[in-house]
């Protein structure tokens, strides 16, 4: 027994014992990084993590991953169908060789359909290298290079590891490129409803009363509209002769328009929940301004819980963009997204005789799972001190 | 030895328990759960027996283990925890169930839940189901353990409501628990525990939740209803004077171990364990002044300063009256009601009252945390006076450096987010001419060490400390800005029996050196008895008696004051007495007259 006597005969136990102290530093520990060791044990959540990263730094040095330009067509390998890349091959005197090279084609003509189908031709080895050189670039937008990671070490060779489109364009190229878009246009979607949940959900919370209900009623009247014939009056409103660009970013707006109702009540809730917590009201007492107040006192409280519910919404942007983009009213060529890109499988005609189109399928489909895998854990994480 | 012991258990038949009374033997229970960080014991080797007609209070700390080994008893251990080891033996007269041999799931201890053994559960709110009445609830367990017809558990089931002295059994059996108060579905869920007409009753803090008027009457229908019906009650609680009123045998309990157990009167008057004496010490320190309040208050005899720093006159709060609300005006609850008080310089005033009688919201208000509906204070620290309800925000910044508060709970009060040095300091950032970085946390340190805690541990984060460290850190937020009053809302009310009295006591060594005046606002009589010079008990908004602490708590005048005091259990065992307790019924008129 760890009884001590004072001397003045009260006796002190348990006040001395600290419940966290381990070799970590655990007393020290702040927000950030006892939800850092939460999250780490979620080991999905850490996966998907690294592939939103992956994906991220995917979209960024697009120009230098992707094997030759997205736009650039070639009538000669229209729905050329995917090459294998291959490590060695057998020569002529039946000994085995080495070196990275993928097969050329031969076309040949159906006998009943007349219909020209691509075979891959075992005898043409393309060559293929690592940091090749290409016409020159800009990277990222801005910085001149003039290699590709992967491509024929002979420029203007036919090169499709995924295949390539009604057009004889690059699928690879394109889902890489797509990546930009589609990935961005969730982060400026994200950030645009970001500031107007975070705004108007906290001012709807902090201060109720008459705000509150207006500001309530008006997310109610959003959510209430439907969304797609809604998203197609308001695309169908932008004028045709607009630069992609700023097509672009109108459709981020109109996106983001419907999806800061979420955050604004997710914000208001913790902002209702925390303004009566017992350590603002010493906050208060101790004579902090209502500026502070807010800002260094409630808003750490729920700063984590917003950023996982950010991450929670990335994926129904992107979701958005591809859904928008596929029936034609959101992004169009020659923007490069995999709405867009999905836009080509359209028809059941094209995905039978050319599977490989549906590849920026795949890509959304490994996006949203990854930041929904990663919203789901940083939301788990986001309250450390929870028992 | 314990291992010799559960041999000989294993060898001699269990059919034949030594005494014919034993109900249920606990031998060598051990729980555990697996943990991140490890394996933690909550239960250690613990061991007891319940007879029958007899009460074992189960008593101890706050993680102590004792609702884990009732848990234990009846294989509802939450996740991640697992019964490891020992045995636990029900015998009944058709022989000897070994419960511990039972799957958890199984249809056997269904049957043995509810109709051998029942448990009450600490919060009556939430241990009902808020959608289905009270009759339907009791009647689950006839449904489940009896052959009843309809009509016939329905008539069950009001005899049962009646000897629960739930009032018109008839009707209230329909209703849904919101219109039960605090103690009736207390005693619903004891007449839900006893339908079955249970060998073993386990109580698990049945009366934590409740005021000391209610829990007296929990406490004495529980015991009514043993000496009826004969069953064993296992009654688990951390409050020593409830054990000294209705234990017959009492298990000590300490970070998972039995410490002891002893008959209640060898327990109280003859512990043989330090951890027994120190806890059984502490409860009875709190039964008298504290000795340093006494040369506290013989030095104001001699020199008296009846100058009163802080004055309240007429002080009403009413929450939620609103105008005419489609042609009818809303009443609203009248939570204080023409409040007049002083506080004078460097005396602590204690506000008692039960759970709803207005005295924190007395406290707030004249901090103007609430804005009050009428009435003044008036606030004389400095020379000057200063009109507390006049002020602006900017006035009121100026008189939160000079009236501080500390919380009830350590742990919401503290901010998880910030450091305890950015706690502490958080006063002396917000106020001018504060001096630089380092004054600051000079002066943090100090406040540390003047609070028990060491300086380094400035940099740790409120989850490294325990709750009575927590409220050291408190206090040393509370002082930090010099303060001149301090307006304490039960701050020890979330504490251990044993932290309860060193808070007091370090709260008493700075009234002596800074000379600080307290508002002490306590539901508990002993806290006050042990840390005040004079109360005041509220009762449904008003002030019904004030006077001096001594007078107040051993001969009160009031009969409102005389019925709390009688209900509050004392921790000594020869003087039982809250089954002899004065009954206090009055409306609000009735009062008002009688002060």
């Amino acid at each position: 027994m760890t009884t001590t006597i004072n001397p003045d005969g009260g006796t002190a136990l348990s006040d001395d014992v600290v419940p966290i102290a381990d070799a970590r530093g655990a007393e020290v520990a702040g927000q950030w990084r006892l939800m850092w060791w939460k999250f780490r044990q979620h080991k999905l959540a850490m996966a998907s993590g690294v592939v939103v990263l992956l994906l991220y730094l995917v979209a960024i040095f697009a120009e230098f991953l992707a094997p030759v330009d997205p736009n650039a067509f070639n009538p000669r390998y229209t729905y050329a169908p995917p090459q294998e890349l291959r490590m060695s091959f057998v020569d002529q005197n039946g000994d085995r060789q080495w070196g990275l090279h993928v097969n050329g084609y031969r076309s040949e003509i159906d006998r009943e359909t007349f219909r020209r189908t691509f075979v891959l031709d075992d005898e043409d080895r393309i060559p293929v290298g690592f940091f090749v050189r290409s016409e020159p670039y800009l990277l990222a937008g801005f910085i001149p290079a003039s290699i590709k990671l992967i491509g024929p070490k002979e420029a203007g060779q036919p090169f499709y590891i995924l295949g390539a489109d009604r057009l004889g364009r690059d699928m690879l190229s394109r889902v890489i490129h797509g990546a930009r878009v589609s990935l961005s246009i969730g982060l400026v979607g994200v950030f645009l409803s970001l500031f107007l949940g975070v705004v108007l959900g906290g001012i709807s919370g902090y201060y109720g009363g008459l705000v509150d209900t207006v500001i309530q009623r008006l997310i109610e009247f959003i959510r209430s509209i439907p969304t797609i014939p809604l998203w197609m009056g308001l695309a169908a409103a932008i004028p045709l002769t607009l630069h992609p660009l700023m097509v672009y970013l109108i459709i981020t707006a109109i996106v983001s328009l419907v999806g800061w109702t979420d955050l604004g009540r997710e914000v208001r809730g913790r902002f209702l929940s925390i303004k009566d917590e017992d350590f603002v009201a010493a906050a208060r007492l101790d004579g902090a301004s209502e500026g502070r107040i807010i800002l260094r006192h409630m808003t750490p409280s729920f700063l984590s819980h917003i950023i996982a519910t950010v991450t929670l919404a990335i994926p129904t942007m992107i979701l958005a963009e591809t859904a928008l983009s596929f029936l034609g009213i959101g992004l169009r060529p020659p923007v490069v997204s995999w709405g867009v890109l999905l836009q080509e499988a359209q028809n059941v005609r094209s995905v039978v005789t050319a599977p490989w189109l549906m590849w920026p399928g795949a890509a959304v489909v490994v996006a949203v799972l990854s930041f929904n895998f990663l919203g789901d854990g940083l939301r788990d994480a986001a309250d450390p001190y929870a028992s | 030895m314990n291992q010799a012991v559960s041999e000989a258990a294993n060898v001699v038949p269990m059919a034949a328990p030594v005494d014919p009374d034993t109900v249920l033997t606990v031998r060598n229970l051990t729980t555990e759960f697996t943990l991140r960080t490890g394996v933690l014991k909550a239960v250690d080797n613990v061991s007891f027996a319940l007879r029958r007609g007899k009460t074992l209070c189960i008593v101890g700390e706050s993680g102590s283990g004792k609702s884990v080994t009732a848990r234990s008893i009846l294989r509802i251990v939450p996740e991640p925890g697992k019964v490891t080891g020992g045995e636990v033996v029900l015998h009944r007269p058709d022989g000897d169930v070994r419960i511990h041999e039972l799957d958890p799931k199984s249809a056997a201890i269904r049957a043995i839940r509810g109709a051998d053994i029942s448990m009450i559960f600490q919060e009556p709110m939430s241990s009902l189901s808020p959608v289905h009445t009270i009759g339907f609830q009791i009647e689950e367990s006839l449904l489940l353990h009896t052959d009843l017809d309809k009509a016939a558990r329905r008539k069950r089931i009001i005899e049962l409501l009646e000897r629960v002295e739930i009032p018109n059994p008839e009707q209230t059996i329909d209703r849904y628990p919101f219109e039960y108060s605090g103690g009736m579905r207390q005693r619903a869920m004891i007449a839900m525990a006893l339908a079955c007409n249970p060998k073993v009753l386990i109580a698990d803090e049945p009366t934590t939740a409740l005021d000391v008027t209610t829990q007296a009457e929990i406490l004495d229908l529980i015991q009514e209803l043993q000496d009826e019906f004969g069953m064993a009650v296992m009654f688990i609680t951390h409050d020593m004077g409830v054990v000294a009123e209705i234990a017959d045998e009492v298990a000590v309990m300490y970070q998972g171990r039995h410490v002891e157990t002893g008959s209640v009167e060898d327990i109280f008057h003859a512990p043989r364990e330090d951890y027994t004496k120190m806890l059984i010490g502490s409860a009875v320190r709190l039964e008298q002044p504290s000795p340093m309040k006494l040369q506290m208050q013989a030095r104001r005899r001699a020199e008296p300063d009846e100058r009163p720093i802080l004055s309240v006159r007429g002080m009403n709060k009413v929450f939620g009256a609103t105008g005419k609300l489609f042609g009818k005006a809303v009443e609203g609850v009248h939570a204080v009601r023409d409040v007049s008080v002083d506080l004078r310089r460097g005396e602590t005033l204690g506000i008692v009252g039960e759970s709803g009688s207005g005295k924190t919201t007395l406290g707030r208000c004249l901090m103007r945390m609430h804005e009050p509906t009428s009435g003044e204070v008036v606030y004389r620290g400095r020379d000057n006076e200063t009109d507390v309800m006049a002020l602006d925000r900017r006035g009121l910044k100026d008189l939160y450096a000079d009236i501080r508060m500390i919380f009830q709970d350590p742990y919401a009060s503290l901010n998880p987010r910030m450091t305890v040095q950015q706690i502490i300091a958080e006063p002396l950032r917000n106020r001018q001419g504060h001096g630089g970085a380092a004054d600051i946390r000079d002066r943090v340190a100090d406040l540390l060490v003047r609070v028990g805690l060491k300086p380094e541990h400035m940099e740790r984060y409120p989850h490294a400390f325990s709750g009575g460290q927590r409220q050291r850190i408190g206090i040393a937020r509370a002082l930090a800005p010099n303060p001149k009053i301090i307006v304490a809302d039960e701050a020890t009310s979330a504490l251990d029996v044993s932290l309860r009295s060193q808070i007091l006591d370090l709260l008493l060594e700075f009234q002596e050196q800074l000379d600080l005046s307290f508002i002490f606002i306590s539901h508990d009589i002993s806290t006050v008895r042990y840390f005040c010079d004079r109360v005041a008990v509220m009762y449904r908004g008003e002030i019904v008696e004030l006077g001096p602490a001594r007078e107040v708590c051993d001969n009160p005048g009031h009969a409102y004051t005389k019925a709390l005091l009688s209900a509050v259990p004392r921790p000594d065992p020869t003087q039982r007495g809250i089954h002899k307790r004065h009954r206090y019924v009055a409306s609000a008129s009735d009062a008002r007259i009688s002060r």
